[in-house]
């Protein structure tokens, strides 16, 4: 038993080492980083997140990542909860291929649609809005909440939505106070799936944005090679974007893996 | 059994505008330019499939398909295993089993860029943790920047730290919904930790087993920014996989016209695999 439980640990261990090494850096002065191997800081100083933390082109990267991940976020949820509905409880025309043809826009890769997306977005004029990356995102997110939602759906029975009609609810008022709550977990890993996957891409953000809409990713991109060898900063500001991620997956930790399964656990 | 219902045509219709929009339309666009010519100032000619032959040909595509396929293989065979063996080890319940989760999912939702400036750092030959621990204290040459082999070791070691996690949560999703009873039954008829692997666990975790190698199949196959942060690459075109050679051709050189061919045949095949994914996920979600 004992030996079992050394396989995970090991594993934590090499998943930990990188992000620890990241951390340590975060808190080294470019002296004590220039100067050779150090296993620990020597000098602690914050003087990398103080950095981040007053200047503006730092801290709007955060603030922009964020406004347009949770833009998507809120899109692709309310635009796939009454889809993933229709795919989990009705049949009709084109069903299928519909929902294979939603299926092929998750497996694209981004690199194919990097310059197409920027003329389109340009020509719309929504070029460097939290909106573009947020719509732009909706390409694999959409599809994924979609997947996700009708198959927490698929898990309630029918009954319940029969027994509402003939109790006299309507559709809409059926599905905010009864349908909803019976699937709200299913709706926190969609969101967590969302958020999570918006949060991570970075060439299309990267590609839809100048100023305007900068995301943390971009800025550390330019900083790494304007700067040289600034990599105490870099290091801070990648510690910086862990933490929205650890916070979120606190949440739904239960729920994680039924999630990468597109709910068919 | 579903209703026939052709209102629900009114459900989709948010999900399908908002998908099209963003599919079809850049999707008209690469084939446009997959088929012309253009010298700048909007000046088009009409191309035929040129691009396309010329792409199919050229040795530079060949290499950087051929890398990718070494990528995917690569990462497939160390990561599903190992995942499946790490989900095995893991504690059923108790106080462990939510830190282990939430751990091991981590390196998923750090951004990619990150991620591949964080293995950048991590790997520095001098000054990062695992490259002074290979140079100065197993004595190896270890740099990623120089040597191609360790570069695409590198990469691979990056892929599998984070991504394992998928698998592991995913076996491990399906071998906590397999029941006490059968466990007990297996132990009453004498059967051996690999009999209870083959015929028990294994059956079991089929379906998110499925799930896992195609998403990881799909994913790597798509892979563009953790590389292209740590290598860029390199050294060379070593480490040049598909997708990073793609943006190099359309945003780098400018090259529309072959960057749109490749683009297409690059999303034939991703196509082709999804196609794969869906029938085998639908034919078990019918047995089931």
């Amino acid at each position: 038993m004992r030996l079992k439980s050394l396989v995970p640990a090991l594993y934590i261990l090499f998943l930990m080492l990188p992000i620890y090494w990241l951390v340590a850096m975060s808190f080294k002065t470019t002296n004590e980083i220039l100067a050779g191997f150090s296993l620990f800081p020597q000098t602690w100083t914050f003087a990398n997140y103080h950095e981040i933390l007053t200047d503006p082109t730092w801290y709007w990267g955060y603030i922009n990542s964020i406004i347009y991940v949770t833009l998507n976020t809120v899109i692709s949820v309310l635009v796939a909860l009454p889809a993933a509905y229709a795919f989990s409880r009705y049949s009709f025309v084109g069903d299928k291929h519909l929902f294979f043809w939603l299926l092929t826009n998750r497996m694209a890769p981004a690199a194919v649609f990097a310059l197409p997306f920027f003329q389109l977005y340009s020509a719309v004029g929504l070029f460097d809005t939290h909106l573009a990356v947020a719509l732009a995102h909706c390409l694999f997110n959409i599809p994924l909440a979609v997947w996700i939602l009708e198959g927490f759906m698929s898990g309630v029975p029918k009954e319940l939505d029969e027994t509402a009609y003939v109790d006299g609810y309507s559709f809409p008022r059926f599905f905010a106070t009864i349908f909803l709550p019976a699937i709200k977990s299913g709706v926190g890993v969609a969101a967590f799936f969302c958020f999570m996957f918006s949060w991570v891409e970075m060439l299309l953000s990267k590609t839809l944005t100048a100023v305007e809409a900068k995301p943390i990713a971009a800025v550390m991109t330019r900083t790494a090679s304007s700067a040289g060898y600034e990599l105490g900063l870099l290091a801070a500001a990648g510690t910086l974007t862990i933490i929205p991620g650890a916070i979120v997956i606190y949440f739904v930790r239960n729920y994680i893996a039924k999630g990468f399964a597109l709910g068919r656990v | 059994m579903k209703t026939q219902n052709q209102r629900a045509w009114l459900f989709v219709t948010p999900v399908l505008l908002l998908v099209a929009f963003n599919a079809l339309i850049p999707m008209m666009t690469v084939v446009n330019y997959s088929v012309q010519e253009t010298f700048g100032d909007n000046l088009f000619f009409w191309q035929g499939l040129d691009w396309f032959a010329q792409v199919l040909k050229s040795e530079r595509f060949h290499n950087a398909l051929g890398r990718q396929f070494l990528f995917t293989f690569l990462i497939l065979i160390i990561e599903v295993p190992l995942g499946i063996a790490i989900a095995l080890a893991m504690p059923k319940k108790g106080p462990w089993v939510p830190f282990c989760l939430v751990t091991m999912a981590l390196p998923m939702l750090i951004p990619w860029n990150v991620v591949g400036a964080m293995w950048n750092i991590f790997t520095l030959p001098d000054i990062g943790l695992l490259g002074y621990f290979m140079n100065h204290t197993l004595g190896l040459s270890y740099d990623m920047t120089q040597d191609p082999f360790a570069a695409w070791v590198t990469i691979i070691v990056m892929d599998v730290w984070h991504w394992t996690s998928l698998v592991v949560l995913l076996a491990y999703a399906g071998l906590v919904s397999i029941p006490n009873a059968y466990y007990q039954a297996a132990e009453i008829d004498g059967a051996s930790n690999w009999a209870v692997f083959r015929f028990i666990q294994l059956p079991k975790m089929k379906t998110v087993l499925t799930i896992a190698i195609l998403l990881r199949f799909m994913d790597s196959f798509n892979i563009y920014t953790e590389p292209f942060v740590l290598t860029g690459g390199g050294p060379g075109n070593s480490t040049t996989l598909l997708s990073i050679d793609l943006v190099k051709i359309a945003l780098g050189q400018f090259d529309l016209g072959p960057a749109a061919a490749m683009s297409l045949i690059y999303f034939a095949i991703t196509l082709l695999a999804s196609w794969l994914f869906y029938t085998l996920m639908t034919k078990n979600d019918n047995k089931s």
